[in-house]
């Protein structure tokens, strides 16, 4: 008998039509538990660096972490992985919601779709029986509106349903994939579904899953209960309001904005404004979010509460988490209302809210700066909203210059030329990040922009306090009940962090513990990615009830894996390098691991390329950021060191770390 | 054995408040975890003798407590409408019931029942709703003592209940009939 996981995979040839389950290898899990390892390993064995996004050769997954669908708390994503069109790497998008764990009730661990379907379909997966059915009747439906007619359509109200809007349907490079209140927005992966003509995948399971030790699971369980119970009666003090609890920022449920309109940038991630924030504003936008929000709303077996269910007048409900509540506004320089009007229309569409809002200012920057013309938006709108509403439909409709901007602000500025780059300011690995422009050079950030293949800052933050707590006996009270470090020496980190003079960014912390502090973060998302578990209660936030000296036994516990904390560091460790790898073969270098050029003003040439060394070493990578044979063969990735001997990206007689040098120098 | 005197009980509620339900179905994981056999070693919410009735787009959310199993589903149906929610036809109906999927095993079809998780401190749905939606209450009240039927008893009546009295008196006839040959 399997544990935790189903043991089996759908894989759906689109072209041809065919379903199979097939039972996977249980050797695998040990290796790469789930989710996002077991993802990596079937994107690194069979889509090749030859494969574009939108080939039919481009997979599609669809997968539950190894602990989703068990009782453990808040453990419920999904974690979608293919090809982005906009990176051209490996996208590994997640979304919360309900519909992973369904898919283990159905009896299935992921959903692997190849191949492109002719027609618009959706797939409906009911236990045994899975169909591919026709959707044309749902083409060009809101991403909302599609879940609610095939719950209908199939008369099963409780089937969990992940869909497309039109933005997918047209295959818009961040697009999303839509489910209630979560999305997969990140990568573009909702044009990958488009691209395939997969509208939506609609589950329905009554299965059970089952643990390997039951009661040891549950006493887990409960113990993980009893920390969320007094880890938010005793919220961090000396952090920001958002910070000190846990699940994700509680943006639905904070109104004051203060912090984050006078620290992150509006328009096309420019303009700062200092001194925005008042108590008229205040009031205003609290009247907004009162009168928009019906309900706080949790994801599967969860008792956080990041999402809200957002009706504004006259408009359509949706379901809204987190900073899209303001990614809107700020792009256009307007106020809630608008934000949370247009925000419904995006969603329905199924777009990514921290691209999109960018993409459109970014548009209107090179309006005003004559780079585009007039001509290119006929009938363009007076105010600043409308012409909003008027590059949503454009962009999603691809009509005249929005087929060009569908593509994200790098691939579109460098279609449209004559200068534009310049505007595309805002990206990483040709992704646009949050808008945040800052001055001082923080080390810690530096590697976590530059290295973090999720290519978004909040999928690799967590754990380690963003900035030091001014007085160090604040710092030293802090770490008296720090349980989660994986070392003690994590702790004196943070208490000789200090926020000026000798102890403070950017040479402090040190190259050493800011690769060992990027490293535990980053290991803490990647576990997260793999079981299902929700990063709001683990790697996110600080303090959190899951880590690295629980997990182990949540994994032996549940999927009879005996797991210990260094077999599962090994295991994190194995298949981040699995999805560095992909990339690599993809063409990913060095070069590629860097902020935006303007994230920081005091920028230290010398120490980044330090830290950037420091960490490759520490990862057993080469100059260039290669995995090495020697760090491949350590961790059981011989399969990925002979691909790279045999394609030249790495050589047999010298050692890498020789050969790149001297290409360096 | 005891006359029919007034004796004391404990009588636990579960207070279902519906407007601080989140929705997250947790319930409903510990419920089915718990009554599995071994206790923990699986768990299906479509085992769960808790459901949420959960519509988020109408703000719907109601945890229902699995109760009596009924033969036949009702001649009428309610449908309630509340602060100008509609509420779907039964919502707020307890019983394992022809006319639904709800509280039966989904493979065998075996109804399903609440026992406030015999033998914990609480029931565990509420022990896992740390968002206040399901709260236990106790109360002592005096009532008078029924003589309790016996387990064979209650066998019967719901065998007579299903196939009538008759055909049980008929088939226990035919069965002594049958032992008696046999020897």
């Amino acid at each position: 008998m399997r544990y935790a996981e189903t043991g089996f995979n759908l894989e759906v040839d689109l072209t041809r039509g065919n379903i199979e389950k097939v039972a996977t290898d249980p050797r695998d899990t040990a290796l790469y538990l789930g989710g996002l390892g077991t993802n990596a390993k079937i994107l690194w064995d069979r889509v090749g660096p030859e494969v574009t996004p939108f080939s039919p050769e481009n997979l599609l997954i669809f997968s539950a972490g190894l602990l989703c669908g068990t009782p453990a708390t808040g453990c419920n994503r999904t974690i979608l992985s293919t090809i982005s069109p906009q990176t051209e790497l490996m996208a590994f998008s997640m979304m919360g919601g309900f519909w992973a764990p369904e898919l283990k009730y159905a009896g299935y661990d992921k959903v692997i779709l190849r191949g492109k379907s002719e027609k618009l379909v959706y797939l409906w997966i009911h236990n045994d029986t899975v169909e591919i059915r026709d959707a044309s009747h749902l083409a060009g439906k809101g991403a909302i509106e599609t879940v609610e007619e095939i719950r209908k359509e199939l008369k099963q109200p409780k089937a969990q349903v992940a869909a497309i809007g039109l933005a997918g349907e047209n295959r818009v490079y961040y697009a999303s994939v839509e489910q209630g209140r979560s999305s997969a927005s990140r990568g573009g992966i909702g044009a990958v579904m488009g691209d395939k003509r997969v509208k939506a995948i609609a589950v329905r399971g009554t299965k059970d899953i089952n643990l390997a030790d039951p009661e040891k699971f549950i006493s887990l369980c409960t113990e993980v209960l009893d920390y969320i119970k007094w880890r938010e009666d005793n919220p961090i003090k000396g952090v920001m309001t958002i910070l000190q609890g846990l699940g994700s920022p509680q943006e639905m449920k904070v109104h004051d904005e203060k912090w984050h309109t006078e620290n992150f940038m509006w328009g096309n991630s420019r303009t700062r404004r200092k001194g925005f924030w008042n108590e008229e504003i205040e009031e205003a936008w609290t009247d907004t979010l009162e009168g928009a929000r019906t309900r706080l709303i949790s994801c599967f077996n969860c008792p956080m509460k990041c999402g809200a269910t957002i009706s504004m007048p006259g408009l359509p409900t949706y379901m809204m988490k987190c900073f899209t509540k303001l990614t809107y506004t700020m792009a256009a320089y307007s106020d809630l209302d608008f934000g949370l009007r247009i925000a419904q229309k995006a969603t329905e569409y199924g777009l990514d809210g921290f691209s999109t809002p960018q993409v459109m200012a970014f548009a209107l920057e090179l309006l005003e700066a004559g780079i585009l013309k007039p001509e290119d938006f006929p009938g363009l709108p007076e105010s600043n909203e409308d012409r909003f509403f008027y590059l949503l439909d454009m962009i999603v409709n691809r009509e005249g210059i929005g087929d060009v901007l569908a593509k994200g602000t790098y691939w579109a500025a460098k279609e449209i030329g004559n200068g534009a780059e310049e505007y595309a300011h805002n990206t990483i690995k040709k992704h646009e990040q949050l808008p945040l422009k800052l001055s001082m050079l923080n080390p810690i950030y530096f590697l976590m922009y530059s290295v973090g293949e999720k290519i978004n800052i909040t999928q690799i933050e967590g754990q380690f306090p963003q900035a030091p707590f001014p007085k160090r006996e604040h710092r030293e009270k802090f770490c008296e009940d720090w349980i989660q470090v994986p070392h003690e020496k994590f702790k004196q980190y943070f208490i000789d962090w200090e926020l000026r003079g000798e102890n403070s960014i950017p040479y402090y912390p040190t190259v050493e513990m800011t690769c060992d502090i990027v490293e535990w973060q980053e290991m803490m998302h990647y576990i997260d990615d793999a079981l299902g578990q929700c990063a709001g209660l683990s790697s996110f936030p600080l303090k959190p009830p899951y880590h690295i000296h629980n997990y182990p036994k949540f994994i032996s516990a549940g999927a009879g894996i005996d797991m210990d904390e260094e077999k599962l560091s090994d295991a994190a460790k194995r298949y981040r390098t699995l999805v560095r790898a992909v990339n690599i073969r993809r063409g990913m270098r060095r070069q590629d691991d860097r902020p935006p050029e303007n994230h920081w003003k005091k920028r230290f040439p010398e120490l980044e390329e330090k830290l950037l060394d420091g960490y490759y070493q520490l990862k057993g990578w080469n100059k260039e950021g290669i995995p090495t044979k020697e760090a491949l063969e350590k961790m059981g990735l011989d399969y990925v060191a002979e691909d790279f001997l045999q394609r030249g990206i790495l050589t047999e007689d010298e050692t890498a770390d020789v050969q790149t040098e001297t290409q360096t120098q | 054995m005891a006359g029919k005197t007034k004796e004391k009980k404990i009588v636990k509620t579960i207070k279902i408040d519906v407007d601080k339900c989140n929705g997250c179905r947790a319930c409903e994981v510990i419920c089915s975890a718990f009554h599995a056999s071994p206790k923990y070693s699986s768990n299906n919410p479509a085992r769960s003798r808790i459901r949420i009735i959960r519509e988020p787009l109408r703000d719907i959310y109601v945890p229902v407590y699995a109760g009596e199993y009924t033969m036949a589903e009702c001649a009428g149906r309610d449908k309630y409408t509340i602060d100008g929610k509609e509420y779907d036809e039964c919502s707020f109906c307890r019983a394992s019931c022809p006319s639904r999927e709800e509280f039966k095993e989904p493979d065998s079809g075996l109804p399903l029942k609440c026992d406030m998780c015999e033998g914990e401190d609480e029931p565990l749905c509420v022990k896992w709703c740390l968002v206040d939606a399901l709260t236990l209450e106790e109360r002592e009240e005096e009532v008078e003592e029924q003589e309790e039927m016996e387990d064979l008893e209650i066998g019967l009546e719901s065998l007579a209940d299903k196939f009538g009295m008759q055909t049980i008196m008929d088939a226990l006839a035919r069965m002594s009939k049958d032992d008696k040959s046999k020897k």
